[in-house]
């Protein structure tokens, strides 16, 4: 399956400074459907370089990040039950504070 | 030369003088337009009539043309009356809007530019800091004439310099659960330009409990973010964040660095937010987020959450009103503290630092040592040390061999055995190495205390900080 998958907010420091990520997700076996979760097991083993208590907590993202699936909150869209569809742009972004 | 050098040293102390006084002659002529503006509110007929402050001036004078903009303000907003979907409606609402802005940074510097400009009646300041240097790039508000005195009083002047016909008021002072809500409940709008964790949670509760809308921006490197909280049914701070990120995930500008526009762009939006609250025009960025990448050019605006009914804040159930936040302690909550001063850590034992000038009297004494400067490359290249050796702390160890290398080299022309001394920018990552560095044998590594700005503030007072 075809994704968009970016960092923003810092969090590309976890990807070798790569934002965005054109990837090529195979489903897992006997899985239909490529949900959130599966995908951020997929993130974690394939594209976090390093600290990647940074990036996750648990099975879900830490607390402060922000997951948008299509420029959607994924609180929106069903959280880690997210289904993926072929081409969908998945965004993690670090909540910043500086100004 | 000589000649030059006196000429130059006159010049400079001339500088200094006439800095002074221009400062000072901006206060007074601030001091003397609050008068002003005090005693034209005083009076109903004013000089200067204008909308500012409770009680309300526009609804007791009448300027016979249907509404209560003097010829004077139809003449300064005449740009926002020409707009049909603005007019004289939306800039009456503005005159007789009053808005806080938290923070005269980077993000407050734009903001309160546009919001004394645009005619808010009443604009409040908070902010205890005051003006260096090293905010001149991005803290637009603030000028060279004011380093040195509090932000407050600068942005203050800067604001009542643009227009007089507003009322600014000044908080010099850090905003904290005891004086939040007295502060805050003032304003119509709130809007958080500040710079940490305990801040935005702090300043978002505080709407919550007073009901006022939150124009929330924020800035760091070439990024930037911004959304309305807390206005209309949508989503408080805490429902979308409800728990706080872990410490080291809160990077600062004084730490990562910010490019000076990213902020100015974001606290440009965060005035227009507040304007559009203010007037009742347009559609506010609430339930929405703005995501700036700078770099990339790209502009992205996502939809968030709503009001989440399990929000300690703002849920259906919760209990949480004035006296619980008074008594909330936030830097807890977020592990780290409401104004951040740099990190000091204190991991070895004495017998394993050394501090500046001790270091210089090795120097001087042509101790053989070798030094490693465990900063990022590009800390490295804004200034070091003659003869340290850069090796960035996350590539320590894959560099152990270098460090043997440069210490045998050390003891093959003196003969002796060398020092190894690490050093940073403020001396906590130095310590850091200094313990990895044992852990692999390296059992004399010493750390330089305070690092380069302890260099430069004990022994050379010409070494560049930043
Ligand atoms: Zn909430």
């Amino acid at each position: 399956m075809q994704l968009t998958v970016e960092f923003g907010g810092g969090l590309e420091l976890l990807c070798s400074s790569v934002k965005i990520h054109n990837v090529n997700v195979e489903l897992p076996k006997g899985v239909e459907k490529l949900t959130m979760k599966d995908l951020l097991a997929w993130i974690c083993t394939n594209l976090i370089k390093e600290r990647p208590e940074m990036f996750m907590k648990g099975d879900s993202v830490r607390p402060g990040v922000l997951a948008l699936v299509n420029d959607c909150d994924w609180e929106l869209t069903g959280q880690l039950d997210t289904t993926l569809e072929e081409k969908d742009v998945v965004v993690f972004i670090s909540t910043l504070h500086g100004g | 030369m000589d000649a030059d050098g006196g000429e130059v040293s006159r010049i400079l102390r001339d500088l200094e003088s006439l800095k002074a006084s221009k400062s000072q002659i901006e206060l007074q002529i601030s001091a003397l337009e609050a008068r002003l503006q005090e005693i034209n509110l005083q009076r109903p007929n004013g000089v200067v009539p204008d909308g500012s402050c409770a009680p309300p001036l526009l609804s007791s004078v009448d300027s016979g043309y249907g509404h209560d903009l003097s010829p004077q303000m139809i003449y300064r907003y005449s740009r926002h009356l020409l707009l049909p979907s603005f007019g004289v409606q939306a800039q009456s609402k503005l005159l007789k809007s009053s808005i806080l802005v938290v923070g005269a940074g980077g993000l407050g510097s734009p903001a309160l530019l546009y919001l004394a400009a645009c005619g808010v009646g009443r604009l409040g300041i908070v902010d205890h800091d005051v003006v260096e240097l090293n905010n001149m790039h991005r803290q637009i508000i603030h000028t060279e004439g004011f380093i040195g005195q509090p932000k407050v009083r600068s942005a203050a002047a800067a604001c009542r310099s643009i227009n007089s016909t507003i009322q600014v008021v000044e908080y010099q002072e850090p905003l904290r659960t005891s004086n939040a809500l007295e502060i805050m409940s003032k304003y119509d709008i709130i809007v958080d330009a500040t710079d940490n964790a305990p801040s935005r949670y702090m300043i978002s509760d505080c709407c919550v409990v007073l009901g006022k809308p939150l124009v929330s921006g924020a800035a760091l490197g070439f990024e930037g973010q911004l959304t309305v909280y807390n206005y209309n049914g949508g989503p408080c701070y805490r429902c979308l964040f409800p728990t706080p990120p872990p410490t080291t995930a809160c990077q600062r500008c004084s730490d990562s660095g910010v490019l000076g526009v990213v902020p100015g762009i974001i606290g440009c939006l965060q005035a227009l937010e507040a304007i559009k609250i203010a007037t009742a025009v347009g559609e506010p960025l609430s339930g929405r987020m703005l995501l700036l990448d700078s770099l990339s050019a790209r502009i992205r605006i996502v939809k968030i959450r709503g009001r989440s009914l399990q929000c300690v804040a703002c849920g259906e159930n919760t209990t949480f009103s004035k006296p619980q936040f008074q008594e909330f302690n936030y830097e807890n909550f977020t592990q780290s503290p409401l104004s951040p001063s740099p990190l000091k850590l204190n991991l070895l034992q004495a017998d394993s630092r050394i501090n500046s000038k001790e270091y210089k009297e090795k120097i001087v004494n042509g101790e053989a040592h070798v030094l490693i400067d465990v900063r990022p490359e590009h800390h490295f290249k804004i200034v070091s040390l003659p003869n340290s050796l850069n090796i960035p702390l996350p590539s320590l160890e894959a560099r152990l061999p270098e460090i043997s290398l440069a210490l045998k080299e050390k003891e093959e022309n003196r003969g002796i055995n060398s020092d190894l001394y690490v050093i940073c920018r403020r001396g906590n990552d130095s310590q850091r190495a200094v313990q990895s560095l044992h852990k692999m044998g390296f059992t004399s590594a010493r750390d330089i205390i305070g690092g380069l700005e302890a260099w430069a503030h004990d022994v050379d007072p010409n070494f560049p900080t930043y």
